[in-house]
């Protein structure tokens, strides 16, 4: 830093903030006034005692000469530097340009810091779009009808000749897609307004508990190995972990211990050697299907090499655990597609169900699911009974067609669906 | 003999508008709305170009495409994939499984005709 080659730069402005001749500094320097005026020039370094001299003389400090307000400016620019990978400026003129227009570097360093947090939001919306299936849908519907409407409009305003009979046939579908452009557009920002609210009460420590288990793709090494201790558990947790959601994740990460020890990794993978059905499992491991399905997964390297999706829900079916699975598109928040298995295990508790499934709109529709219910006293006899249902999802080759499922309501093209408890918000199918 | 293209799409009013701006530039255009039916509906029609959607009911587009490359049939038939997403995502997944073209929606007729035209254009070039 003493190297800094504005050093001279800013000794000069301080003599002359101080109304001092360049023969008196000099003179306290003990050095000739034209090596000093190299000096204040920059073309000459200066450091050791020589710049001890200079900053005692001119009542200030050595760091304020060499790095100055400017360390903090020039480390900013750095940052902003760092975010623009081609094209940047010279990191050495940062230094120059952070003395000479302190003012100007701070606004872009200022501004390279919201461009910082607005492309953090950007990501974080496009996250949300992507794994949103009511707004991906949603949005689905509206560029499509777009699509329509600006081909359809195209063809009217830039072709001359156009049969008459066709014309109208045009005029008609814009008038059809524009209204249904209309009523999709108000139910998406119905839906955002709710999503909003949602967001900031029951949906958020369940994702930061779904954002945790992520992370780690559901897998919990610390957790798989022998007696593990409470205070492990505690270790586990992310840094930072508070309130609901640090309550949600001791819950699961305590359930995940013993399931563990009901089942262990090494011994379930030798099981799956011999072993395809879930129900065999759980009578090897002399335990209920949910702890099976809750194992299967947890594997780190799925099932047989396949991922493995696995929703979990109460009795009033609300889903308490989701871990996604490609293709098999899971509500954000609210209530699930009441067609899906779990639902119908709901209503006969301890009665395995496997169904293969296709879901409507989905890019790789099939799917076997494997769902059960279960139904406890934990408050011992003539307490409530405390049901939850679960269901495993796993990919399905076959071409075979699968019993139609959706996602939830709103996002359901199945116009014929003898199970629907609320209007779609987007456009439906006939089929 | 004309030129043929199949348009595999769902929405009945992007299909009126697709045949009408194709038709008119001398094609005879087939459509067909269901995914899990696609296949067999290429193998009747044998077209010199295809556009596909990425989104239809009963199938997805992608798959379609990757059974459409399996296939020694239909694996030199240009694709042209269409999309109301422009996601990364699926430009790689359509990639990936051979389509020779990805246009997201809304497209512009013209961008649409162009891409037609340069995709049967390419068949008929010897060495292509």
């Amino acid at each position: 830093m003493v190297n800094s080659t504005v050093t001279g730069s800013r000794i000069r402005a301080r003599r002359l903030d101080l109304k001092m001749k360049q023969g008196a500094l000099a003179e306290a320097m003990e050095i000739s006034a034209s090596y000093l005026n190299l000096i204040e020039h920059n073309r000459r370094r200066i450091g050791g005692k020589l710049l001890s001299r200079a900053a005692r003389a001119l009542a200030t400090d050595v760091v304020t000469l060499t790095q100055g307000a400017e360390a903090a400016l020039i480390e900013g620019l750095r940052d902003a530097l760092a975010q623009i990978p081609d094209g940047a400026p010279n990191i050495a003129q940062a230094e120059d340009f952070a003395a000479r227009f302190p003012d100007w570097a701070g606004l872009t360093i200022a501004q390279a810091r919201r461009i910082a947090g607005l492309q953090r939001t950007v990501e974080n919306l496009s996250d949300r779009m992507t794994h949103d299936p009511f707004l991906s849908e949603a949005l689905h519907d509206v560029l499509s009808t777009v699509t329509a409407i600006r081909s359809t409009s195209a063809i009217l305003a830039e072709d001359g000749e156009i049969d008459r009979e066709w014309q109208t046939r045009f005029h008609r579908n814009l008038f059809e897609d524009s209204q249904r452009l209309a009523e999709s557009a108000q139910s998406l920002v119905g839906y955002l307004d709710a999503g909003e609210q949602a967001d900031a009460t029951i949906a958020a420590p369940q994702e930061e508990l779904e954002a945790w288990l992520a992370a780690h793709h559901y897998h919990l090494a610390a957790l798989e190995h022998g007696q593990v201790r409470d205070m492990d558990i505690e270790a586990v947790l992310p840094n930072g972990a508070a309130g609901s959601a640090r309550t949600l994740m001791l819950a699961y990460a305590a359930q995940y211990r013993a399931d563990a020890l009901t089942i262990p990794l090494s011994d379930l993978a030798d099981a799956l050697g011999e072993i395809t059905d879930p129900q065999h499992l759980a009578q090897r491991f002399q335990t209920d299907l949910v702890t099976v399905f809750r194992r299967l997964a947890t594997m780190p390297d799925g099932w047989a090499g396949r991922a493995v999706g696995l929703v979990v829900c109460d009795g009033s079916g609300t889903l308490t655990f989701r871990k996604p699975l490609d293709g098999f598109a899971l509500p954000r928040f609210g209530a699930a597609c009441p067609l899906w298995p779990m639902y119908q295990a709901l209503s006969r508790p301890h009665t395995p169900i496997r169904q293969v499934v296709e879901q409507v709109g989905q890019l790789t529709p099939r799917f076997t699911c494997y769902a059960v219910a279960h139904k406890a006293y934990p408050g011992g006899f003539d307490s409530v009974p405390v049901v939850t249902a679960a269901m495993l999802i796993l990919p399905h080759d076959s071409e075979a067609s699968g019993y139609p499922v959706g996602t939830s309501c709103r996002i359901c093209p199945r116009r014929a669906c003898a199970a629907r408890r609320e209007p779609a918000i987007v456009a439906e199918h006939s089929a | 003999m004309a030129k043929r293209v199949l348009l595999i799409e769902d929405e009945p009013n992007i299909i009126e508008a697709v045949r009408f701006i194709l038709s008119r530039d001398g094609w005879s255009v087939d459509t067909h709305a269901d995914g899990a039916t696609a296949l067999s509906a290429v193998a009747r029609r044998v077209p010199d170009v295809i556009v596909l959607d990425a989104m239809l009911p009963g199938r997805s587009g992608f798959e379609i495409l990757r059974d459409l490359r399996g296939d020694s049939k239909t694996a030199d038939i240009p694709v042209l994939m269409l999309t109301a997403r422009g996601q990364q995502k699926d430009r790689d997944m359509a990639a990936r499984n051979g389509a020779n073209r990805f246009m997201t929606k809304p497209f512009s007729n013209a961008e649409m005709l162009a891409c037609v035209q340069e995709l049967y254009a390419a068949t008929q070039s010897p060495g292509a």
